[in-house]
């Protein structure tokens, strides 16, 4: 359990690095997570190891997001008149990426599904 | 006996009381929403954040004492982060099958989420400057806020936008994308991944292994496509 946290914080340090020492645009534990994915295709015996841990934790990635969106509960009052708006804004984009992603997806998925045929 | 008053000094500069109360909270949410039968509107999220905003107001406990006790939780987002990489792992043979709709879908996804933001803030007559907060949205926090201050947005707008995002995917995606009758776990939490990062992603892990798998790759394309299309798009709308 520690020796899989320490694992899974060494490769979060080293993304921290690799970001910050290339002035790559992605953050630390992104490129952290590409690393660990490398990895794993080398020594598939690494994710074996770690699979309990990361269970645990990917099981309970909701609680992780709770301290920030308290902080952004202090700020919802300032929009005032705009809240309304970017409610709408917020909500309609959200709707309209997941649809177009999701049918692009599918959609793809039939095309090429056809063509091999 | 010790005065109320004095422990409550304690209690109040120390992070225990904050920490142990977002665990507790969460607890409380996470059993509400498996009550629920896991129904996606009584979203665990927001219950918690939800608690505790009424705590924290009717104790008069600002946002910094709070975060001094629950920023241990907050820390654990990086190895989350990290950790996303074994289910893609798990996932090697479908990803591999599915590169070509995963491209497609990621430049379609992420375009959509940036272009009708704007639209719909702009129609709506909101200002540039909220606009330009609103571009990098539906990428991961870390990486929306780098966005918004480079593109000269401001970093705590976005801030709500990405969290407000986040838990709308979060909440909409299974009604919406039962109603498209999307019935491909791949294609769903891509999609999720691509439009609501880190909380559509646990959202989409509570529902199916494959789709937790994906979306998890679908939020980290999305990071790195949101980085490079962001600035084009605030260009634009600067009029340059």
């Amino acid at each position: 359990m520690i020796i899989h946290l320490a694992t899974l914080l060494a490769f979060q340090l080293l993304g921290e690095v690799t970001s910050r020492g290339l002035d790559l645009p992605l953050p630390g534990p992104v490129i952290g997570m590409a690393l660990l994915f490398i990895s794993c295709v080398m020594w598939p015996r690494l994710a074996q190891t770690i699979t309990p841990t990361t269970t645990v934790l990917l099981g309970h990635l909701s609680l992780l997001f709770v301290p920030a969106g308290v902080g952004v509960v202090g700020h919802l009052d300032k929009f005032g008149s705009d809240g309304a708006a970017l409610g709408v804004a917020i909500i309609g984009s959200t709707v309209v990426a997941i649809s177009i992603g999701a049918l692009t997806f599918v959609g793809l998925c039939k095309l090429m599904a056809t063509s091999h045929d | 006996m010790t005065e109320f008053a004095e422990i409550w000094t304690y209690l109040s500069t120390d992070p225990l009381l904050w920490l142990t109360l977002t665990l507790a909270a969460y607890g409380v949410g996470d059993a509400l929403f498996k009550a629920s039968g896991r129904k996606p509107f009584v979203n665990p999220v927001l219950i918690t954040v939800a608690c505790l905003a009424v705590l924290l107001q009717l104790s008069g406990t600002s946002y910094g004492t709070y975060f001094a006790g629950a920023q241990f939780v907050h820390f654990m987002l990086g190895p989350a982060t990290v950790a996303l990489a074994i289910p893609l792992y798990a996932n090697l043979n479908h990803i591999k099958k599915s590169a070509l709709p995963m491209i497609a879908a990621l430049v379609a996804g992420s375009l959509a989420a940036m272009l009708s933001a704007v639209g719909i803030a702009a129609a709506l007559g909101l200002d540039t400057d909220i606009l330009l907060a609103l571009i990098p949205k539906s990428a991961t926090a870390p990486v929306a806020l780098g966005v918004s201050e480079a593109i000269g947005g401001s970093p705590s707008l976005t801030a709500v936008f990405v969290i407000t995002t986040g838990i709308t995917g979060a909440i909409v995606a299974t009604p919406l994308l039962n109603l498209l009758g999307i019935t491909d776990w791949r294609a769903r939490g891509f999609a999720v991944g691509v439009a609501s990062h880190g909380i559509g992603t646990a959202r989409a892990f509570q529902v199916n292994e494959t789709a937790g798998a994906f979306s998890g790759v679908g939020m980290g394309l999305n990071a790195l496509l949101t980085a490079l299309i962001a600035p084009l798009i605030a260009r634009w709308l600067l009029g340059g």
